[in-house]
């Protein structure tokens, strides 16, 4: 059978079903107020989004890998590149491009065209170490850790502490060969 | 300039025009994010009245919030505060909002002379969910009972607070009913009009 062509972020986006953005973004909203009541320290607020996040990832993949068509990708390279044209377009239906390569291709940015998370969102005060959209950082973690790769994600930019984009710094830390559960001579 | 977002910056939250609520995510990306929220929130507590009262409370919190902003954008600032005004204003402006779609109805109770209930025969946020036998009549729709609790509670500046109860249960044809107790909701006139 020929394989299928990979279908691009924006045919994927608009054939899923769709939720209003704000419902979202107030839900998402929702859960950080919550943890914040909760945990009280902004740290373990942040640990706690990316571990959920995290989770999500892990669960997501198997959507995206079902929907994309995507083949596996030759590098880290390409890898980064789909996330932000393919994954992020799918789910939140906004687009990103990847730059900041380092010399050996390990490490790069994923620079968010739009981030449905924050609109209505200010940090105040109290919260000025949270990151607040840790969230994604731990989704593309849990993913990544699904097809063998071990990252790891960290804000470099966000527009909520007055920088001028969100940028998602992603770091390829190695590379777990697959493991089959069978053996070569059985 | 390589790098640099394409998003407007603004120095504060309130100088942003408001959106005009077109935006969408996919379905799945909010389907994660509320199983997120529930599996949190069963870490917290040790038992299904307390999860959906924690479930509830998120939900108030948007409720809130979609209130101020649906007033701020389809009402020119203006708010309903008579009861049928604002049950109407949930029915359908709130729920085509935020579900896409009106409610199924709105009806008036029979058993309590100021019991109403909204029907919905598929709630979003149950779509995904299978309740396991062990958590027996849990209940995620209290999520949404939040937002209709939160959204009622606004609309009277708080005075309303524990009068305006909303319960979800589960009828015998799957049919999810939010029924609102508004105890002493007489509030006559419309102060904004």
């Amino acid at each position: 059978m020929a394989p299928v062509a990979p279908r691009s972020g924006d045919a994927i986006f608009a054939s899923v079903e769709h939720v209003n953005a704000e419902l979202f973004t107030l839900t998402y909203g929702a859960i950080v107020r919550q943890l914040l009541t909760d945990l009280e320290e902004v740290e373990e607020v942040n640990k706690q989004l990316d571990q959920m996040g995290y989770n999500i990832g892990v669960r997501l993949i198997d959507e995206f890998l079902a929907k994309s068509n995507v083949s596996r990708c030759v590098d880290f390279k390409e890898t980064a590149d789909v996330i932000a044209k393919v994954g992020f377009k799918m789910f939140l239906g906004v687009g990103a491009s990847v730059t900041n390569w380092d010399a050996d291709g390990t490490c790069c940015s994923i620079v968010l065209d739009d981030n449905p998370l924050v609109d209505f969102v200010e940090l105040p005060d109290t919260c000025q170490g949270l990151y607040y959209c840790n969230i994604l950082s731990g989704v593309v973690r849990g993913a990544l850790e699904m097809v063998s790769m071990k990252t790891e994600v960290t804000w470099v930019r966000d527009m909520l502490r007055g920088d001028d984009a969100f940028e998602l710094q992603v770091k390829l830390l190695k590379q777990v060969p697959e493991e089959y559960p069978y053996k070569d001579d059985e | 300039m390589i790098g640099v977002g394409k998003i407007k910056q603004y120095s504060n939250v309130l100088d942003k025009p408001l959106s005009k609520g077109k935006q969408e995510v996919s379905s799945s990306a909010f389907a994660f994010l509320f199983s997120e929220l529930v599996q949190y929130n069963q870490t917290q507590v040790d038992n299904i009245a307390e999860l959906e009262r924690r479930l509830e409370d998120a939900g108030y919190a948007v409720g809130a919030r979609v209130l101020e902003l649906l007033c701020h954008r389809d009402k020119g600032n203006r708010r309903e505060t008579r009861l049928l005004g604002i049950l109407s204003f949930v029915h359908s402006t709130v729920w085509k909002v935020l579900f896409g779609k009106v409610a199924d109805s709105l009806e008036k109770g029979t058993e309590h002379e100021d019991e109403y209930m909204i029907s919905e025969k598929e709630l979003l946020v149950n779509r995904f969910i299978s309740i396991p036998k062990d958590m027996g009549t849990f209940n995620c729709g209290a999520f949404v009972a939040g937002i209709v609790r939160g959204v009622l509670d606004g609309a009277e500046h708080g005075n309303f607070n524990d009068l305006v109860k909303a319960i979800i249960a589960t009828l015998v044809d799957v049919k999810y009913t939010i029924s609102l107790h508004p105890n002493s909701f007489d509030l006559g006139q419309d102060e904004l009009s």
